[in-house]
Protein backbone atom coordinates (compact mmCIF):
# COMPACT_ATOMS: atom_id res chain seq x y z
CA UNK A 1 0.00 0.00 0.00
CA UNK A 2 1.50 3.28 -1.11
CA UNK A 3 2.10 5.94 1.50
CA UNK A 4 -0.35 8.83 1.28
CA UNK A 5 0.21 12.46 2.10
CA UNK A 6 -2.01 13.38 5.06
CA UNK A 7 -2.35 17.01 6.04
CA UNK A 8 -4.20 18.19 9.13
CA UNK A 9 -5.38 21.76 8.68
CA UNK A 10 -5.89 23.54 11.99
CA UNK A 11 -8.08 26.62 11.74
CA UNK A 12 -9.51 27.21 15.22
CA UNK A 13 -8.30 28.79 18.44
CA UNK A 14 -7.21 26.19 21.03
CA UNK A 15 -10.08 26.82 23.43
CA UNK A 16 -13.68 27.91 22.85
CA UNK A 17 -14.35 24.82 20.77
CA UNK A 18 -12.97 21.29 20.98
CA UNK A 19 -11.72 21.07 17.38
CA UNK A 20 -8.07 21.80 18.18
CA UNK A 21 -7.85 19.19 20.95
CA UNK A 22 -9.62 16.48 18.99
CA UNK A 23 -7.55 17.26 15.91
CA UNK A 24 -4.43 16.64 17.94
CA UNK A 25 -5.85 13.29 19.05
CA UNK A 26 -6.27 12.24 15.40
CA UNK A 27 -2.71 13.31 14.61
CA UNK A 28 -1.30 11.23 17.47
CA UNK A 29 -3.30 8.12 16.53
CA UNK A 30 -2.59 8.64 12.83
CA UNK A 31 1.14 8.78 13.47
CA UNK A 32 1.09 5.00 14.00
CA UNK A 33 0.09 4.41 10.38
CA UNK A 34 3.42 5.37 8.81
CA UNK A 35 1.98 7.87 6.38
CA UNK A 36 3.51 11.15 5.17
CA UNK A 37 2.05 13.53 7.75
CA UNK A 38 2.09 17.30 7.89
CA UNK A 39 0.17 19.92 9.84
CA UNK A 40 -0.91 23.37 8.74
CA UNK A 41 -1.91 26.18 11.06
CA UNK A 42 -3.94 28.95 9.48
CA UNK A 43 -6.35 31.62 10.67
CA UNK A 44 -7.04 31.43 14.40
CA UNK A 45 -5.36 28.02 14.30
CA UNK A 46 -2.01 29.76 14.77
CA UNK A 47 -3.05 30.47 18.38
CA UNK A 48 -2.85 26.72 19.04
CA UNK A 49 0.95 26.91 18.90
CA UNK A 50 1.44 29.98 21.07
CA UNK A 51 3.72 29.52 24.04
CA UNK A 52 2.86 30.34 27.63
CA UNK A 53 -0.73 29.18 27.45
CA UNK A 54 -2.45 29.20 30.83
CA UNK A 55 -5.92 27.72 31.23
CA UNK A 56 -6.26 28.14 35.01
CA UNK A 57 -9.11 30.60 34.58
CA UNK A 58 -11.29 28.48 32.31
CA UNK A 59 -11.22 25.11 34.04
CA UNK A 60 -9.90 23.30 30.99
CA UNK A 61 -6.80 21.24 30.47
CA UNK A 62 -3.88 23.06 28.87
CA UNK A 63 -3.01 20.61 26.10
CA UNK A 64 -0.45 22.86 24.37
CA UNK A 65 2.59 20.92 25.75
CA UNK A 66 1.49 18.00 23.56
CA UNK A 67 2.59 19.87 20.42
CA UNK A 68 6.18 19.62 21.66
CA UNK A 69 5.87 15.81 21.59
CA UNK A 70 4.93 15.67 17.90
CA UNK A 71 8.58 15.39 16.87
CA UNK A 72 8.82 12.11 18.80
CA UNK A 73 5.94 10.80 16.68
CA UNK A 74 7.82 11.65 13.46
CA UNK A 75 5.43 14.51 12.85
CA UNK A 76 7.90 17.19 11.88
CA UNK A 77 6.43 19.15 8.99
CA UNK A 78 4.47 21.91 10.65
CA UNK A 79 3.46 24.70 8.30
CA UNK A 80 2.47 28.03 9.82
CA UNK A 81 0.96 30.62 7.53
CA UNK A 82 2.83 33.91 7.70
CA UNK A 83 -0.15 36.11 6.88
CA UNK A 84 -2.25 34.51 9.62
CA UNK A 85 0.42 35.33 12.18
CA UNK A 86 0.78 38.90 10.94
CA UNK A 87 -2.97 39.51 10.88
CA UNK A 88 -3.01 38.64 14.59
CA UNK A 89 0.05 40.66 15.53
CA UNK A 90 2.07 37.52 16.18
CA UNK A 91 5.56 36.45 15.14
CA UNK A 92 7.41 33.12 15.27
CA UNK A 93 8.77 34.20 18.67
CA UNK A 94 5.26 33.97 20.09
CA UNK A 95 5.06 30.29 19.16
CA UNK A 96 6.54 27.26 20.86
CA UNK A 97 9.92 26.21 19.51
CA UNK A 98 9.04 22.79 18.08
CA UNK A 99 11.88 20.48 17.13
CA UNK A 100 12.56 16.93 15.99
CA UNK A 101 15.64 14.73 15.92
CA UNK A 102 16.90 13.57 12.52
CA UNK A 103 18.12 10.00 12.88
CA UNK A 104 19.81 10.23 9.47
CA UNK A 105 22.04 13.02 10.75
CA UNK A 106 23.12 11.58 14.10
CA UNK A 107 19.91 12.76 15.79
CA UNK A 108 20.59 16.40 15.01
CA UNK A 109 17.85 18.64 16.40
CA UNK A 110 15.94 20.45 13.68
CA UNK A 111 13.09 22.95 13.59
CA UNK A 112 9.68 21.47 12.85
CA UNK A 113 7.94 24.75 12.08
CA UNK A 114 8.08 26.02 8.52
CA UNK A 115 6.89 29.57 8.09
CA UNK A 116 5.22 29.81 4.68
CA UNK A 117 3.25 32.41 2.78
CA UNK A 118 -0.40 31.87 1.91
CA UNK A 119 0.58 31.22 -1.70
CA UNK A 120 3.27 28.72 -0.73
CA UNK A 121 0.88 26.90 1.59
CA UNK A 122 -1.66 26.67 -1.21
CA UNK A 123 0.91 24.75 -3.25
CA UNK A 124 1.67 22.42 -0.33
CA UNK A 125 -2.06 21.79 0.19
CA UNK A 126 -2.56 21.09 -3.52
CA UNK A 127 0.10 18.40 -3.26
CA UNK A 128 -1.71 16.40 -0.54
CA UNK A 129 -3.76 13.20 -0.90
CA UNK A 130 -5.85 13.60 2.25
CA UNK A 131 -6.85 16.87 3.92
CA UNK A 132 -8.42 16.72 7.35
CA UNK A 133 -9.69 20.14 8.30
CA UNK A 134 -10.38 21.12 11.90
CA UNK B 1 -14.95 5.61 -7.08
CA UNK B 2 -14.42 4.56 -3.48
CA UNK B 3 -15.43 7.27 -1.02
CA UNK B 4 -15.18 7.68 2.71
CA UNK B 5 -17.08 10.34 4.60
CA UNK B 6 -16.29 12.17 7.81
CA UNK B 7 -19.13 13.87 9.73
CA UNK B 8 -17.92 16.44 12.26
CA UNK B 9 -21.13 18.01 13.55
CA UNK B 10 -24.15 16.77 15.44
CA UNK B 11 -27.65 16.52 14.00
CA UNK B 12 -29.95 19.54 13.51
CA UNK B 13 -27.72 22.34 14.85
CA UNK B 14 -25.57 22.05 11.74
CA UNK B 15 -26.49 20.89 8.25
CA UNK B 16 -23.27 18.86 7.94
CA UNK B 17 -24.87 15.51 8.75
CA UNK B 18 -27.80 16.14 6.36
CA UNK B 19 -25.43 17.08 3.55
CA UNK B 20 -23.20 14.09 4.23
CA UNK B 21 -26.25 11.83 4.16
CA UNK B 22 -27.45 13.28 0.85
CA UNK B 23 -23.95 12.92 -0.55
CA UNK B 24 -23.71 9.29 0.55
CA UNK B 25 -27.12 8.49 -0.91
CA UNK B 26 -26.31 10.19 -4.21
CA UNK B 27 -22.91 8.50 -4.43
CA UNK B 28 -24.44 5.06 -3.89
CA UNK B 29 -27.19 5.80 -6.43
CA UNK B 30 -24.50 6.76 -8.95
CA UNK B 31 -22.80 3.40 -8.47
CA UNK B 32 -19.95 4.54 -6.23
CA UNK B 33 -18.79 2.66 -3.18
CA UNK B 34 -18.82 4.13 0.33
CA UNK B 35 -16.01 2.46 2.24
CA UNK B 36 -16.92 4.02 5.56
CA UNK B 37 -18.69 6.92 7.26
CA UNK B 38 -16.79 8.17 10.30
CA UNK B 39 -18.50 10.30 12.96
CA UNK B 40 -16.19 12.60 14.89
CA UNK B 41 -16.46 15.60 17.26
CA UNK B 42 -20.17 16.28 17.96
CA UNK B 43 -20.85 14.13 14.90
CA UNK B 44 -21.03 11.16 17.28
CA UNK B 45 -24.43 12.45 18.41
CA UNK B 46 -25.89 11.43 15.05
CA UNK B 47 -25.77 7.87 16.37
CA UNK B 48 -28.21 8.31 19.25
CA UNK B 49 -31.21 6.02 19.41
CA UNK B 50 -32.95 8.34 21.88
CA UNK B 51 -33.74 11.22 19.52
CA UNK B 52 -37.44 11.96 19.00
CA UNK B 53 -37.64 14.76 16.43
CA UNK B 54 -41.05 16.31 15.58
CA UNK B 55 -43.08 14.13 13.20
CA UNK B 56 -42.95 16.65 10.37
CA UNK B 57 -39.14 16.81 10.50
CA UNK B 58 -36.52 14.37 9.27
CA UNK B 59 -35.16 11.80 11.73
CA UNK B 60 -31.44 12.07 11.06
CA UNK B 61 -30.19 9.10 13.14
CA UNK B 62 -32.92 6.95 11.60
CA UNK B 63 -32.02 8.06 8.05
CA UNK B 64 -28.40 7.01 8.59
CA UNK B 65 -29.46 3.77 10.23
CA UNK B 66 -31.76 2.88 7.32
CA UNK B 67 -29.17 3.83 4.72
CA UNK B 68 -26.75 1.56 6.50
CA UNK B 69 -29.20 -1.33 6.53
CA UNK B 70 -30.12 -0.95 2.86
CA UNK B 71 -26.55 -0.64 1.61
CA UNK B 72 -24.50 -2.44 4.21
CA UNK B 73 -22.88 0.91 5.02
CA UNK B 74 -20.16 0.96 7.67
CA UNK B 75 -21.08 3.71 10.17
CA UNK B 76 -18.27 4.19 12.69
CA UNK B 77 -18.51 6.39 15.77
CA UNK B 78 -15.22 7.55 17.26
CA UNK B 79 -14.83 6.04 20.71
CA UNK B 80 -12.77 8.89 22.18
CA UNK B 81 -15.29 11.50 21.04
CA UNK B 82 -18.19 9.23 22.06
CA UNK B 83 -16.93 8.64 25.59
CA UNK B 84 -16.70 12.40 26.19
CA UNK B 85 -20.24 12.92 25.00
CA UNK B 86 -21.98 9.93 26.58
CA UNK B 87 -22.56 7.87 23.46
CA UNK B 88 -22.36 4.15 24.28
CA UNK B 89 -23.02 0.76 22.79
CA UNK B 90 -24.05 -2.20 24.96
CA UNK B 91 -20.50 -3.42 25.58
CA UNK B 92 -19.05 -0.03 26.42
CA UNK B 93 -21.97 0.77 28.76
CA UNK B 94 -21.38 -2.50 30.60
CA UNK B 95 -17.65 -1.83 30.81
CA UNK B 96 -18.28 1.61 32.29
CA UNK B 97 -20.92 0.34 34.71
CA UNK B 98 -23.96 1.98 33.10
CA UNK B 99 -27.30 0.22 32.86
CA UNK B 100 -28.32 2.00 29.67
CA UNK B 101 -26.86 2.42 26.22
CA UNK B 102 -27.89 4.75 23.43
CA UNK B 103 -26.21 3.68 20.20
CA UNK B 104 -28.64 3.18 17.36
CA UNK B 105 -28.71 0.04 15.25
CA UNK B 106 -26.44 0.29 12.21
CA UNK B 107 -23.72 2.27 13.99
CA UNK B 108 -20.65 0.81 15.66
CA UNK B 109 -18.11 2.36 18.00
CA UNK B 110 -14.43 2.10 17.17
CA UNK B 111 -11.15 3.99 17.24
CA UNK B 112 -9.65 6.91 15.33
CA UNK B 113 -7.50 4.45 13.41
CA UNK B 114 -10.64 3.65 11.44
CA UNK B 115 -10.60 7.23 10.12
CA UNK B 116 -6.97 7.03 9.06
CA UNK B 117 -7.59 3.63 7.47
CA UNK B 118 -10.56 5.10 5.58
CA UNK B 119 -8.25 7.82 4.22
CA UNK B 120 -5.71 5.23 3.13
CA UNK B 121 -8.19 2.79 1.58
CA UNK B 122 -10.44 5.26 -0.23
CA UNK B 123 -9.97 7.28 -3.40
CA UNK B 124 -11.49 10.31 -1.68
CA UNK B 125 -12.19 11.25 1.92
CA UNK B 126 -14.90 13.90 2.03
CA UNK B 127 -15.21 15.93 5.24
CA UNK B 128 -18.52 17.51 6.29
CA UNK B 129 -18.69 20.16 8.97
CA UNK B 130 -16.20 22.02 11.19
Amino acid sequence: MAVKKFMYVNRKAPYGTIYALESLEVVLIGAAFDQDVSLAFIGDGVYELTKGQNTDGIGQKNFSPTYAALGDYDVNKIYVEKESLEERGLTLDDLQHLVWEDEDEDWAEKDSIRLVSRAELADVIADQDILLSF
Amino acid sequence: MKFSIQVNEGPYQHQASDTAYQFAKAAIAAGHEIFRVFFYHDGVNNATKLAVPPQDDRDIPKLWSELSKENNLDLVVCIAAAQRRGMMDVDEAKRQGFEDNNLKEGFRISGLGQLIEAGIESDRLVVFGA
